[in-house]
């Protein structure tokens, strides 16, 4: 089973956003940059396939030359190689773009499964994932709670608003992943001591036979942003007994809010 | 002149999501703003009766796309269906919900028409001729203007986010052929909560943190029942294995933006705000009084959520009658 794992590295979550000079970006120093939540379940779920049914893992990204610390932390929980696709315009893609390169790619990296996150979590696009999928003309199944291979099929349970579907489909495919479909290991120390050795094969988008010009611009472009505005702090509710402080707040919800 | 704006419906066992309408009827607002038509399109196995309900919308012309074999969701038939009438029609503009439906369908489309998608927007405006859409990124903490720069636009809404009008509804219904194409995805099974609301497109969420100290959201439960709202968790609450991901409220979960949104025993992560800090009122009950959500609650209780929260469930029922 050879797979691949769409991997992107992100602002860790617990990070201040704030935005840069040129109003289209967010200030990058001093944030703490991690593999995207979502990809490291990718991860963590295509490393048990490889140990269910042999066969590699390569984690494949679209970044700065940074991002190979992340594809480094991938490899140090287990899987085999690195693809790094360097091309610092990326952060200025959208999503359509990215997934563009990331279809040249996979058309010269041999694959049956290809796992990546529902979302990153800095551009919250859901895009990447299911565009890489139509340009590969394979099918995709997000949201994945849990999975299953027999011979050539997945079987996923999926989530759905309210509830939860089971789909099957042949391989080659690609699937998304959700919180809950595992707990992702951390890096053993023999895993980062053997990380170091293992192969990042890094190529810019010249090197796919892409250019900028055959790509074209980004047909979505921010053009500003803003932080939303601040919640203001609030009052607190003050009472001689919590049955007072109750009756208080609902009132105050019925009349003065009026979202009773 | 525009060739129109197309509204993708969205059904699940023969009722509209609430974003159905709320997409609707800001095609409506977009149709009327370019002086084109809006056309509904609806798909799924015997849905001409109740395409009926979308007239009071706006479109101008609802097309039903009725097949046993568009009888469950699946990307890539709807997807088929979908690109076919697009390729068709040539609207200028195609709006749905993003839902988790939607999301799977825009992404798709996008790529195959190679056409630009407002991903999850919560708000657009045209400036001249362009169009600019408004989203969050980074899990809440920064609100975006995306250009959407060639046709079609697409533009996928936040369930909650847009008002929904009525409008006179003279729609004329179509049916058409449908054909699903080539497809690789087949339905096994699904399970579906039908007595658990939706979070994102619920009016009220209530959601507990790790202060309930267990998996009894009994207290939360009947809250939200009584306002007919949904139950929320957050990351604490689910990776204590609470309650399921589904539940989760905050910027590696679901992004919520009820009228009320009410925060039990929530400390306030900063992550966790990311997914609620849209709400319109946001109430807070903690223990503890330098809890941080309370800086950024409308309204705050410091006290035991067990105690308080049904106090004011009684309150409310009281209110109700």
């Amino acid at each position: 089973m050879e797979i691949a794992v769409l991997l992107k590295q992100v602002p860790a979550t617990e990070s201040l956003i704030g935005i840069a000079e040129d109003g289209v970006s967010v200030k990058t120093d001093g944030i703490k940059w991690v593999i995207n939540p979502y990809d490291e379940f990718a991860v963590e779920e295509a490393l048990r396939i490889k140990e269910a049914h042999g066969g590699s893992v390569t984690i494949i990204s679209v970044g700065s030359e940074k991002t190979a610390e992340a594809i480094r932390t991938a490899l140090a929980m287990g899987a085999d190689k690195g693809m790094l696709i360097n091309d610092p315009a990326s952060a200025g893609y959208d999503g359509l773009k990215t997934a563009r390169i990331l279809a040249a790619v996979l058309k010269e990296v041999p694959f049956d499964l290809i796992i990546a996150g529902q979302r990153a979590v800095d551009d919250d696009n859901y895009q990447v994932a299911p565009a890489t999928a139509e340009f590969l003309d394979i099918p995709h199944i997000s949201m994945v709670i849990k999975q299953e291979i027999t011979d050539t099929k997945i079987r996923c349970h999926r989530t759905i608003d309210g509830g939860t579907a089971i789909l099957e489909t042949q391989l080659p495919a690609l699937i998304t992943t959700q919180r809950g479909l595992n707990e992702p290991r951390y890096a053993s120390l023999p895993g980062i001591m053997k990380a170091k050795k293992k192969p990042i094969d890094i190529k810019n988008v010249a090197d796919l036979g892409l250019d900028s010009e055959h790509m074209g611009e980004p047909l979505t472009k921010i053009v500003s942003m803003k932080t939303p505005p601040d919640r203001k702090g609030g009052i607190m509710i003050q009472g001689d007994s919590a049955q007072a402080k109750a009756a208080e707040l609902v009132r105050i919800l019925h009349e003065e809010t009026k979202v009773l | 002149m525009s060739k129109g704006v197309l509204a993708i419906a969205e059904q699940v066992e023969g009722v509209f999501r609430k974003v159905t309408y709320e997409a609707l009827s800001e095609g409506r607002r977009i149709a009327d703003h370019l002086g084109s038509e809006l056309t509904a399109l609806v798909l799924g196995t015997d849905v001409e009766n109740i395409s009926e309900e979308l007239k009071p919308y706006g479109p101008d012309r609802i097309v039903v796309a009725d097949s046993p074999a568009l009888n469950e969701f699946l990307t890539d038939a709807y997807t088929n269906v979908i690109y076919d009438f697009i390729h068709k029609e040539t609207p200028d503009v195609i709006i749905l919900g993003a839902s988790t439906q939607g999301k799977d369908v825009s992404a798709r489309l996008s790529a195959r028409l190679n056409a630009p998608l407002a991903m999850d927007c919560v708000a657009i405006r045209f400036e001249d001729n362009r169009l600019i859409a408004t989203r969050y990124m980074y899990g809440g903490k920064i609100l975006a203007d995306v250009e959407l720069d060639g046709t079609p636009k697409i533009l996928a809404f936040r369930p909650n986010a847009l008002d929904i009008t009525n409008t006179d509804g003279a729609g004329t219904l179509q049916k058409i052929d449908v054909d699903t194409g080539a497809t690789a995805l087949q339905f096994i099974d699904k399970r579906l909560d039908t007595d658990k609301k939706e979070i994102t497109e619920a009016d009220t969420v209530v959601a507990g943190g790790r202060g309930m100290g267990g998996p009894d959201f009994a207290v939360i439960e009947s809250l939200a029942e009584l306002l007919d709202g949904a139950v929320g968790a957050s990351r604490s609450a689910v990776d204590e294995g609470w309650r399921p991901s589904s539940d989760q409220v905050g910027q590696t979960g679901k992004v919520v933006s009820p009228n009320l949104y009410i925060a039990c025993g929530i400390s306030g992560a900063i992550q966790h705000f990311a997914g609620m800090s849209s709400s319109k009122v946001v109430v807070a009950i903690n223990k503890d009084p330098e809890a941080p959500i309370f800086a950024k609650a409308d309204y705050g209780i410091e006290g035991d959520l067990y105690e308080i929260v049904p106090l004011i469930t009684e309150e409310i029922r009281k209110l109700k009658g």
